[in-house]
């Protein structure tokens, strides 16, 4: 009994989802129906900011960024931590430091490791 | 927030295991001898058993319970890496990756193991879980010129990642429904409803992955096949042990009152673990993907005990954990002894006459298969009989039966191996690797599959003694 009561509830979710999906499905079907055609070949050429495009998108590159990248995101939580942290130093006392000394400490392990197998070096 | 709530001492052993393995990690490139790192984390391995049996206790609130139930997921935990250390340089200094960091990321996934199975806070069981993701993702690939390693390295983080997201949101609505991330708490605030109903079932998909659940099944025998063997040995037990720590603890305790909702959607997938498993177990003619397929079949078993979501089904649950970490670390072990480069000695058909060229280790395989199999004399009937017997004393005889079955279907893939030993004539000689360290690895797994086959009565005791 009180299972059909909270379904109840959630059918107005249900209904709502499967509105949003026949309105978005009809729009989409509604164009390809309606709209006009008249293709050439300079419209089905790909669009790149207004200039002739110069090549595909899609290049490999280096490995490397990914790794700057993973530590610019480690370094970044970290000074996103601090920030908080120093606003509310005062009041949090003795324990907030200790606990941000410990933080830091394992954030310099990680530090030193990429230091050592030389992940800062471009070459 | 005071210092008194920080009960350190609880802590000790993540704490230990994390400074050894940072050490590990930064002084790699400073010592030559890389055997010292061997020999540091096999010593490393037996402090931190020693420092989780004297620091029991509650810490971070309530946050960590370092319980009895913990320590004994712990003592599994240890176990599978002590044994997975022993036969680990034989491999990697063949491979070329026996270093420190090797060993810190094997470290640092049993941190995140006990993190799992000691939280008893939503938000730090799924910081655990990514602990020993992460890790056990990069270990995979850790022998970086195996492009099988990388494939199965790169499918398991992310099929995994998606895992994770799962549980992620699945705890997201349970704190929304209940208010609260305690385990304890969320007992004492659940309502059962269909948005937390949907919550059970995402953390059921997430957990269900990690231990290989069909139909969360599909990386397993691709990540075992490309894995290093010991990391196989290693990951097939331990972060199975990991994963099945954080289901009993979420489901029987956090999500007890809603057993009778949850049990409908677990049986269902405990009987088609099993049988999918121990089928596609029978086609293969690669040994690891024949024990990763195996691996899927004994999880299935395993999911009983919990869908039985009685004191005694955990405590049987428990019991198989520890037993399979013998049986099947001996069985990797074993083809660790037999593995060449490119492939050699992986086929099932490389076992061919085994026992005629070489009794000793032909027997010790034998040992296994028969344990996998539930065969009596060994450790794994034991496990086998008490997981099936709490599932009928819970009132599924019919799920019993449907086990049973699906062992009998699982006896194909193991006598098979034995029959090759020792029916056959072999059709080339592989030398086994001579290793002091995966000699023991292997003498120590037969003697566990021995003893706790012949005499369960003390493990028994200590199991039930470990279930909250």
């Amino acid at each position: 009994m009180g299972e059909t009561v909270l379904a109840a509830k959630y059918l107005p979710i249900l209904i709502l989802a499967i509105l949003v999906f026949i309105i978005g499905l009809s729009m989409t079907i509604a164009n390809q129906i309606l709209a006009i055609r008249r293709p050439y070949s300079e419209k089905l050429v790909r669009y790149e900011c207004g200039l002739p495009p110069s090549g595909e998108p899609r290049h490999p590159f280096s490995v490397k960024f990914y790794a700057i990248a993973i530590l610019f995101v480690v370094f970044d939580v970290e000074a996103v931590f601090l920030y908080p942290w120093a606003v509310s130093f005062g009041h949090l006392g003795a324990f907030a430091y200790v606990e941000m000394i410990v933080f830091i400490a394992l954030l310099l392990v990680a530090y030193v490791y990429a230091w050592i197998r030389g992940a800062f070096q471009w070459e | 927030m005071p210092f008194s709530l920080l009960n350190f001492k609880a802590l000790a052993p993540e704490i230990f295991l994390v400074l050894v393995a940072s050490f590990m990690v930064l002084f790699d490139r400073a010592i030559r001898a890389k055997d010292f790192f061997f020999w540091t984390a096999l010593l490393g391995t037996l402090v931190a058993w020693w420092l989780c049996r004297t620091s029991l206790g509650i810490s971070f609130g309530e946050s960590y319970t370092a319980d009895h139930y913990g320590f004994f997921l712990k003592t599994i935990f240890l176990l599978s890496l002590f044994l997975s250390i022993l036969i680990s340089p034989v491999y990697a200094r063949r491979r070329g990756f026996h270093f420190g960091e090797y060993y810190g990321l094997l470290y640092f996934a049993v941190c995140g193991m006990m993190l799992m199975a000691s939280g008893t806070d939503l938000l730090l069981i799924y910081i655990g879980l990514e602990l020993m993701s992460l890790s056990i993702y990069v270990l995979v690939a850790v022998d970086w010129r195996d492009p099988r390693g990388l494939e199965g390295g790169l499918k398991y983080f992310l099929l995994g990642s998606l895992a994770s997201a799962f549980l992620i949101l699945g705890l997201a609505i349970i704190y929304g429904r209940t208010g609260t991330l305690f385990l304890a708490r969320i007992h004492q605030h659940l309502s059962v409803d269909p948005a937390v109903l949907a919550g059970i079932a995402f953390f059921l998909v997430a957990l269900g992955f990690k231990v290989a659940m069909v139909p969360f099944h599909m990386w397993a025998p691709d990540a075992y096949e490309g894995a290093p063997t010991p990391v196989t040995a290693f990951m097939s037990v331990a972060a199975k042990a990991a994963g099945f720590a954080a289901l009993g603890r979420i489901f029987l305790l956090a999500f007890a009152s809603a057993h009778p909702m949850w049990i409908k959607l677990l049986v269902p997938f405990a009987v088609l673990t099993m049988f999918v498993g121990n089928i596609l177990a029978v086609v293969q003619t690669n040994i690891k993907r024949m024990l990763a397929y195996s691996s899927v079949a004994h999880a299935g078993y395993i999911l009983l005990g919990i869908a039985a979501g009685t004191r005694e089904g955990l405590s049987a649950v428990l019991l198989y954990l520890f037993i399979y970490a013998f049986m099947n670390i001996g069985a990797f072990g074993i083809v660790t002894l037999l593995q060449r480069e490119g492939g050699v000695g992986e086929s099932i058909y490389d076992y061919q006459g085994l026992a005629r060229l070489y009794p000793f280790p032909a027997l010790l395989m034998l040992l296994f298969m028969f344990s996998l199999t539930g065969i009596p004399p060994t450790a794994g009937f034991m496990g086998k009989f008490y997981l099936f017997r709490s599932v009928v004393h819970a009132g599924h005889p019919w799920l019993a039966v449907l086990a049973v079955l699906a062992s009998v279907i699982a006896a194909y893939p193991y006598l098979r191996i034995v029959m090759f030993m020792y029916m056959r004539e072999p059709e080339r000689e592989i030398q086994p690797a001579s290793s002091l360290s995966l000699w023991a690895a292997l003498g120590i797994s037969a003697l566990g599959v021995l003893v706790i086959g012949l005499y369960p009565g003390s493990l028994l005791h200590a199991v039930m003694g470990s279930v909250f």
